[in-house]
């Protein structure tokens, strides 16, 4: 069948109508030729002869009666050895390539191939001539930085196939034919080490999803503690501007205990990509003492950048994420953010002159916001192992209000909850999420019911200086006003955490839960503590020893002394745990 | 030689349409009526159709005047020539200065590659503590200064303009008052910075239009300049009316309205602009504090809202001084560990102790009896917004981190500060 060829009639915006003739398909890719430029574009509505398409570059210059190649397929990203470390735009077009090829401007037109052509990779095979395989199965390896990249049938080739060749082991590119399958009809397929799969399309090729139960640990007590992410779980983190939802991300990326990391800044600020951009090669993953770049794609589809391949950026990463996950990977997926994605669904439904629904967003918000989630998971894989993907996105809420669509239509999916407030950020309480109106389903790195017993603390703690803001500081009884200081406190030193100290930043779940067990003497205990003033000297004392102990080295010798100054101080002033706190860690300690 | 067409087939607003063949999208033409001749923009295309917005506005366009397609999009003359200068939105000499039409560059061109892009790390020193010690400016930074109407942002950027240490200023006007305008003008002049400065200006008795093309030719010609190698900032006032313009022109061409009556892609229009701001690799920066009022004193409204997720930060500007809750400059924190070692901690700690002070001063006005605590909260307060916040100050960042141990130590003991005991003993001051 011939290719269909269209020409422009029309150009609004990043939306081209297109006069066609031929058969095409919903979401096929087309070039529009501009001059010596082909502009990518997707179909995406089509109405008897007329197709409308949203380019991903700038429009200008395109004129009527320009021609339109289509091209049969959908929008995909190439899969296979090489992916790690590179810095892709929404469509995959490896930027640092691009720069080296355009200079300081992104040039329209220009797509270049997303993995490296002339890189030779040491093949294993693992199959022989006459195995039976189907889409999924492992055919050999080769070595992607630490890990063993497993080189995959297709995904789409959904028969059993048997192997008529395999390559011998050895050096070869991308490019170049490993192996060739042959179906029940006689027909051979001959595959490289890479493939295409189109980004709008789940791979679903596992035996079954799993509950996800494992603590993803971010190094970050808030969470870790009190608001936990599960390894194959989703959560959202929106927030006001400047509210540090970037900074988290970027610390997240950097601690989170997971194999691969996929960072899409889609629509964001590309100062801040930058910093990502420059720093991950420079720091060092602790686990393999090896840039941390060399478990990264960063996927960059910053603000400027046009508005269709910003929608198509977090498709991209989440297609990447799902081929790590095959190889048996855990793979955290971090979206920022996730609003001027359904921002951009929103530009183009515009476009299209679409009925609005709510704050103008399209009727479809709430089950794409949806969909994209949903490919979050563990599964159970063919070859028996295990692989995960985490999302966590961002949303950057209009005016802060969690009530908006796009907060809302996220609640509704994930499983935890981090939510940033104005508030805590102004108070410079970072990270700011607020312990009390965020929430996860998952379970944490300290047992539950003291961390209730914290988080009761956090509450009381609140109502009571809510309280005292009405009946002031000498109409709150001592008790309360003791328990309201035990809740500043745990605030103080526990729940913020400073991102900027080399040590603070980054929490070991073995030292949070080290501290964790000191932090609940203090808040279980009894007090010899007989008027405020005492009171609130005592806690301001015991805060500075325990923001000087956070910044130290864990288990150096200044950590142990100042622990032990720090266990004296309690050790004068309390009379022992409550009845309450003992019970419950008396509890605990049956229960183990 | 170009075809001209005379049958203008429709005129709304500001926005004429004709039937021509051959004509590209955003390409230029002139239309010629009896109220003069002006620059048009094609806005959109359907079939034969061709909708352009006349930059003078429609006001006066007749049926059969002459609209003639120029073939490319929108330029503007760059040479060290437009130094000193003062232009209209779309280029043209307000200075009675010659017209400039050498070296003509196109405006709005592609924007940066990330990849190209480095890491900002160089501190913008202005001689305002609440921006030097809280939140720094940073080459390649962009700002807005969110105001509501009344305040003093017009003063507060020209005070920056002359004092930030930069090579070269692009102001850009949009719906300046006037007054507004001579203000920039005289004080620029008689400060002496009219020399290192370009002034596009549109004010509000010209051609609506006009404003949407001020931030594109400022953005462009600082562009050139730091691919020369400066660094220039780009100061804009005010960018809400550009964004009203928008809406405008939205409306005229009956799109589909998104929130509160702003066209879809009002991010992706504020972010093309604002994304202009970049430190180029081995040559110079661009830098943009862009003042957004905020209508009804409202930072949910549709254009500060969008445009607090676009750029790194904001400084907030009320009862004529930079707010120090709420604002924020992100990027301070790529330079302040570079200043001086207690920099980025005594402005967290200050910031901490002044919400707290806050807390106090509502007890107070309530008629709670103060605590000792609460008495040492509403003495710093009062120091900190008289030696510090006031807009008038002006010294250097290291005497300002100076006097913040000064206030302090003046009102609390050092454990009361929650500042790390390291630096206490460094810096606490000793008499």
């Amino acid at each position: 069948m011939a290719r269909a060829t269209g020409i422009v009639v029309g150009v609004n915006g990043n939306m081209v109508t297109v006069s066609f003739s031929g058969q095409i398909a919903m979401n096929e890719v087309a070039y529009v030729i501009v001059g010596d430029k082909r502009l990518k574009a997707e179909v995406i509505r089509i109405r008897g002869d007329r197709a409308d398409m949203q380019v991903f570059e700038i429009t200008n210059g395109i004129g009527i009666g320009d021609i339109v190649e289509f091209t049969e397929e959908m929008l995909a990203v190439e899969l296979g050895p090489g992916l790690l470390t590179q810095v892709y735009d929404g469509l995959q077009n490896p930027l640092p390539e691009l720069a080296a090829e355009c200079g300081f401007f992104l040039e329209r037109g220009i797509y270049l191939q997303p993995l490296p052509r002339n890189k030779k990779w040491d093949w294993t095979p693992v199959v022989q001539v006459g195995s039976e395989v189907t889409g999924s199965a492992t055919l050999g390896t080769v070595p992607e930085f630490s890990f063993e990249h497993k080189v995959q049938v297709p995904y789409y080739m959904t028969e059993n196939y048997k192997v008529v060749s395999i390559t011998e082991p050895g050096s070869y590119n991308v490019d170049q034919e490993i192996a060739v399958l042959e179906d029940s009809k006689g027909n051979k397929y001959p595959l490289t080490m890479s493939f295409f799969w189109p980004v709008k399309k789940a791979i679903t090729a596992y035996e079954e999803r799993l509950q996800p139960t494992e603590p993803m640990v971010t190094q970050m007590r808030l969470i870790d503690t009190f608001l936990p992410v599960a390894k194959g779980g989703t959560y959202c983190i929106p927030g006001p501007f400047g509210a540090g939802k970037t900074v988290l991300q970027q610390v997240t990326s950097r601690n989170a205990d997971v194999d691969v990391v996929i960072l899409t800044a889609c629509g964001e600020r590309a100062g801040e990509v930058v910093e990502t951009l420059k720093e991950f090669p420079e720091l060092l993953d602790p686990k393999t003492g090896r840039t941390l770049m060399e478990r990264t794609i960063i996927i960059c589809n910053t603000s400027s950048m046009p508005v269709a391949s910003r929608e198509a950026s977090v498709y991209t990463g989440v297609t990447l994420a799902e081929y790590y996950r095959q190889m048996g990977l855990n793979v955290l997926l971090l979206a920022d953010s996730t609003s001027r994605w359904a921002q951009a669904m929103r530009e183009m439904s515009g476009r299209l002159e679409e009925i609005p629904g709510e704050e103008a967003f399209p009727a479809y918000l709430e089950s794409t916001i949806a969909g994209f989630y949903e490919r979050a998971g563990v599964v159970r894989l063919r070859d028996g192992n295990q692989g995960s993907i985490t999302i966590g996105g961002t949303v950057s809420p209009a005016g802060g209000n969690f009530e908006e669509p796009v907060t809302q239509a996220t609640l509704k999916v994930v499983g935890a909850f981090h939510g940033l407030t104005r508030e805590r950020s102004d108070a410079r309480k970072y990270p700011a999420i607020h312990p009390l109106e965020s929430w996860s389903k998952y379970k944490g790195v300290i047992d539950q019911p003291r961390a209730d017993f914290a988080r009761k603390v956090l509450i009381r703690g609140t109502e009571i200086g809510q309280m005292m803001k009405v009946v002031g500081e000498e109409g709150t009884s001592l008790d309360d006003y003791l328990i309201f200081m035990k809740s500043e406190f745990l605030d103080a030193v526990y729940l913020q955490q400073n991102s900027f100290d080399p040590v603070d930043n980054s929490v070991s779940p073995e030292r949070q839960t080290f501290v964790f067990d000191l932090m609940y003497q203090i808040l279980g205990s009894d007090f010899d503590l007989t008027d405020k003033d005492t009171i609130r000297t005592f806690f301001n004392q015991l805060r500075q020893k325990f923001i000087d102990w956070n910044g130290v080295e864990w288990k150096s010798g200044e950590f142990e002394s100042l622990e032990r100054e720090i266990r004296s101080m309690v050790k004068d002033k309390s009379k022992g745990l409550s009845k309450e706190a003992e019970d419950i860690s008396a509890s605990i300690v049956g229960g183990q | 030689m170009r075809k001209v067409y005379t049958k203008i087939e429709s005129i709304a607003g500001n926005v004429i349409s004709v039937k021509a063949e051959g004509v590209r999208y955003k390409d230029l033409a002139v239309v010629k009526s009896s109220q003069g001749s002006s620059l048009a923009e094609v806005i959109r295309l359907d079939g034969d159709k061709v909708n352009l917005q006349v930059y003078a506005g429609g006001r006066g366009v007749s049926t059969g005047d002459e609209v003639r397609f120029l073939g490319h999009s929108m330029k503007v003359s760059f040479s060290d020539n437009l130094l000193g200068r003062i232009f209209d939105g779309s280029g043209k000499p307000r200075d009675n200065g010659p017209e400039l039409e050498e070296n003509l560059i196109d405006i709005g061109g592609p924007s940066v590659n990330p990849a190209k892009r480095i890491i900002p790390r160089n501190m913008i020193r202005t001689g305002i503590p609440m921006i030097d010690v809280f939140n720094s400016l940073v080459e390649s930074q962009k700002l807005p200064i969110f105001s509501a109407s009344g305040e003093p942002y017009n003063q507060l950027l020209a005070r920056i303009a002359m004092q930030a240490e930069v090579d070269l200023i692009v102001l850009g006007g949009i719906g300046l008052k006037y007054d507004d305008y001579l203000f920039f003008k005289n004080t620029l002049e008689e400060g002496g910075a009219m020399n290192r400065t370009i002034f596009f200006t549109h004010t509000a008795s010209d051609p609506m239009v006009e404003a949407l093309l001020v931030p594109d030719i400022s953005l462009a010609v600082a562009e050139q300049f730091a691919l020369q190698g400066k660094k220039v900032l780009v100061l804009l006032t005010d960018m809400t009316n550009f964004a009203d313009a928008m809406k405008e022109i939205a409306i005229t061409m009956e799109q589909v309205p998104s929130n509160r009556g702003y066209p879809g892609d009002l991010y992706s229009q504020l972010a093309s602009r604002y994304e202009k701001a970049v430190d180029f690799e081995g040559s110079g920066s661009i830098t943009v504090l862009a003042v957004t009022t905020m209508p009804g004193g409202d930072v949910t409204h549709p254009v500060p809202d969008n445009t607090g997720y676009i750029t790194e930060g904001q400084y907030y500007l009320r009862g004529g001084r930079i707010e120090p809750f709420g604002s924020l400059s992100r990027l301070k924190q790529m330079v302040n560990d570079d200043t001086r070692e207690d920099h980025r901690a005594l402005m967290d700690g200050m910031i901490k102790l002044y919400a707290a002070y806050n807390e106090s001063l509502e007890k107070k006005s309530m008629g709670f009896r103060m605590t000792s605590w609460d008495d040492k909260l509403l003495k710093y307060g009062d120091l900190f917004e008289k030696t510090m916040m006031d807009l008038s100050v002006n010294i250097p960042l290291e005497a300002a981190l100076d006097r913040g141990w000064e206030i302090m130590a003046a009102c609390f003991s050092p454990e009361e500060t929650g500042m790390k005991t390291s630096l206490i003993e460094k810096f606490w001051p000793k008499n």
